[in-house]
């Protein structure tokens, strides 16, 4: 780890941030795939009940990711 | 075979008419299944790839050629929704592989790529991946509607230019635009251009090794001789030894580059007006739908609905099938001979294809209800809001459906198991589910208890047999869930657990889907599970109808002679019940019976529990009425002789009662645990492909029944 920056789990519900990149290669790809690319804004819409998985908002779709998914996408 | 031949073969079919294989293909929620029903209709059929249990669906559409006027018939595949081309899941590369693989029966001659029009650029990844094949495609635009409604404005004719291929726009759902869908299939019957690649292939892979690859493997495309060489990577070391690294980042590039290019392509022809609507709307009822108070509350709402519809609404069906069975049987038996063929007819065919039948309303009912709930876009909801709870040990949060709906019956239940798309997580559903208390075992529990536990037998307000019923059906749940918990560290998978997937905007269920749904499930339990039911009946018609050496031969010459000399009618009846009790005892079964007797002491039962046993593994209600036969009460169906009959019997040699209470609980033990029922084995088999799955569990379960029945009978006795 270079520099600590925030990734997707940090959001809050509501809040939109920037793709930047991925630190899973594997899971790059699937996400990519979903939408996520880098660049594109991102927007924490629900948390499920328990508090564990997210959904956000991506290009038009809602994808559904749990919190140890989203701490491998980087944002800014 | 080369880019220009494939192009000219298929020109050439068209002049022939001859049968032209059309696959479908498109992203998870793209509607592809619902255009594929509205282009084949009742004309399609579902099966297994073979070796993996993912759903095959063919169909057969017939179109009218626009010039010649004449008939042309089209054989449709459905492939499973998939992302991309880089296969991840067995859906995909089920899909991959009929896709690219010439030698595959079913590898198509045209492309049908179904994109959601009002979700164009994530969709278009997989489409422009399929145009850079180099293979005839056409773009379908689903859901126009939708797009239109959401303020998505597209110049069809300016994409077509684009993106090279020919374009259609259509709304599946409500059968729109079906005919030029079918129409334009028939592009490929002019002489016409293969396409360029999209993308820059030198951006994403060194040219030289491309140009290499490309001579070796010669595929349709650059591209498509490179995605061939990536998949057999896969399965070739040596092979993989050498080009690894020339594919190095090739996904992540491939990605990228196609995202710019899509960005592009949707500047120049696709128009946004408003906000999305129907995001807004979802949203709003997501709010309420993953609410941590009320998303539990409908949810329970949901299940309880559920369950039952399946556990009260199938009753009437299930008796009225039950009665038109017990009808034709006893027809049969009247107007023909008594002899081996009316036995192995009525009570070996007959009752394995009532046993069957009987079950279709349960199936149909869960699989209407699983297909509404699917197709307006909630499912994916209950994994959202279930999956922390059933991460825990080792489930989806898909799996909760079918966990209850194994509270009426295991059958529907591990059907409904495909929507898990996490392989280990289906499969442990698959193994759990029997152990959740079905409806069969309700007679069994009851019988016993009223055994057990004398009537107006309270504790506080509670009555007590209400009590012991409730424990039975919470031990099912807490057992399955301790079973899940210790399989989740007994199974191995090389499959990652993935949860990440997409929640699709909520949508209006369609009749014709549901339909179609229980239709499809409804024809693949009477053929696929169907047979090994019939086959598990026969033989234990047989072993219960006949025995070893002359002592069946000797019983039925005794009574024979001995009703046809009495007169009066209850006599007769008398007679005729204690000779079914005598053969029974006297069958194969009947000794089996004798034969496992030694291992089963030390739970109590002796030789006439066996014969139950033995008999319940047809289903396990089926105790009821061997019991009956066992102790000659004359109704089968009077639970009430029975019991009496059984709270009498005294063992010959201790003269106390059999039926006590240690016995009696070590009995429900067995019952709430024991595989019994081979319409749950049959459908397991054809889940799971194998034979080892359901050997697996039966006996694990059967081991499972021993030890709670040894434990309780040593306590209490």
């Amino acid at each position: 780890m270079k520099v600590l920056s925030k990734t997707l789990a940090q959001l809050t519900k509501g809040e939109t941030a920037t793709i930047t990149c991925f630190t899973d290669d594997l899971l790059a790809l699937k996400l990519m795939e979903m939408g996520l690319i880098p660049g594109e804004k991102i927007t924490l819409q629900h948390v499920a009940p328990l508090g564990c998985p997210y959904a956000f908002e991506v290009n038009g779709t809602l994808v559904s990711l749990r919190k140890s998914e989203a701490q491998l996408v980087q944002i800014s | 075979m080369s880019h220009d031949n494939l192009f000219i073969t298929l020109q050439q079919k068209f002049t022939l008419a001859q049968q032209v294989k059309v696959a479908l293909i498109g992203n998870p929620n793209c509607g592809k299944s619902t255009l594929f029903n509205a282009l084949t209709g009742l004309h399609q059929k579902t099966g297994n790839y073979p070796g993996v249990t993912v759903d095959k669906k063919i169909g057969i559409c017939k179109a009218l050629h626009p010039k010649t006027k004449q008939i042309h018939s089209f054989r449709l595949i459905d492939l499973p929704g998939t992302y991309s081309l880089f296969p991840k899941s067995l859906d995909e590369q089920v899909s991959f592989d009929v896709l690219m693989d010439e030698t595959n029966t079913d590898y198509p001659d045209i492309i049908l790529i179904v994109v959601d029009a009002s979700n164009l650029k994530r969709h278009l990844v997989l489409a422009t991946q399929l145009i850079d094949l180099g293979r005839p495609c056409i773009l379908v635009l689903n859901m126009i509607d939708a797009a239109t409604e959401n303020g998505i404005e597209i110049d069809v004719t300016k994409l077509a230019e684009l993106v090279q291929v020919p374009v259609v726009s259509c709304n599946a759902r409500y059968s729109e635009g079906i005919e030029e869908v079918k129409k334009s299939l028939f592009t490929f019957a002019q002489d016409i251009k293969p396409q360029q690649s999209l993308i820059n292939i030198q951006a994403i892979v060194n040219k030289n090794y491309a140009d290499s690859v490309h001579r070796s493997v010669n595929q349709t495309s650059i591209y498509a001789s490179l995605l061939n060489q990536r998949n057999h990577l896969e399965k070739d070391e040596k092979l993989k030894e050498f080009n690894e690294k020339f594919f190095t980042g090739f996904e992540s590039r491939d990605m990228l580059f196609r995202f710019e290019k899509i960005k592009k392509i949707t500047l120049d022809c696709v128009n946004y007006t408003v906000a999305r609507k129907d995001l807004k709307t979802t949203d709003s009822l997501d709010n309420v739908i993953t609410h941590p108070f009320w998303g539990f509350i409908i949810f329970i709402g949901v299940l309880f609905l559920i369950f039952q519809s399946i556990f009260y609404l199938a009753e009437f069906p299930m008796q009225w099938i039950e009665m038109g069975f017990s009808f034709i049987t006893q027809k049969t038996r009247q107007y023909l001979p008594d002899n081996f063929f009316t036995s192995l007819l009525t009570n070996g065919i007959l009752a394995g294809l009532s046993g069957i039948v009987v079950f279709i309303p349960q199936i149909a009912l869960l699989f209407g209800f699983i297909s509404l709930l699917e197709d307006s876009g909630y499912m994916a909801r209950v994994s959202f809001i279930m999956d922390k709870l059933m991460r825990k040990v080792g489930l989806n949060g898909r799996s909760v459906i079918p966990l209850i709906s194994g509270m009426a019956c295991a059958v529907p239940a591990i059907m409904s198991t495909r929507t898990i798309s996490n392989k280990k997580e289906r499969l442990v559903t698959i193994l759990i589910t029997p152990l959740m208390s079905c409806s069969a075992r309700l007679p069994v529990f009851t019988l016993l208890i009223g055994i057990m536990i004398p009537s107006n037998y309270r504790f506080g307000f509670f009555d007590v047999k209400g009590l012991l019923l409730t424990a039975l059906y919470l031990m099912g749940i807490v057992v399955a869930i301790g079973v899940a918990a210790i399989l989740k560290y007994v199974l191995k998978t090389k499959e990652r657990s993935f949860f990440m997937m997409e929640l699709p905007v909520y949508r209006i269920p369609q009749v014709k889907t549901v339909l179609l749904t229980m239709l499809d499930k409804v024809k693949v339990f009477l053929f696929d599970a169907g047979k090994v039911i019939m086959i598990i009946s026969i033989i234990l018609w047989f072993l219960t109808s006949y025995g070893p050496g002359s002592e069946f031969k000797r019983i039925d010459l005794e009574y024979t002679d001995a009703i046809r000399k009495t007169t009066s009618d209850s006599t007769k009846q008398k007679l005729t019940i204690a000779m079914e009790t005598q053969k029974l005892q006297s069958s194969y079964a009947g000794h089996l019976g004798k034969i496992i007797e030694p291992a089963i002491k030390p739970l109590g039962f002796d030789w006439k529990i066996g014969i139950s046993l033995i008999t319940s593994i047809a289903a396990r209600e089926v105790f009821v009425g061997t019991m009956a036969t066992l102790y000659q009460s004359g109704d089968k169906e009077d639970n009430l002789s029975i019991r009496q009959k059984m709270m009498q019997e005294k063992n010959p040699t201790t003269g106390k009662l059999v039926y006590n209470f240690a016995v009696c609980l070590s009995l429900l033990m067995f019952y709430a645990f024991a595989m019994q029922c081979m319409s749950t084995l049959a459908v397991v088999k054809r889940e799971t492909n194998s034979y080892k799955w359901p050997i697996i569990q039966f006996i694990y379960m059967s081991v499972l029944a021993y030890g709670a029945s040894l434990l309780v009978y040593q306590i209490f006795k």
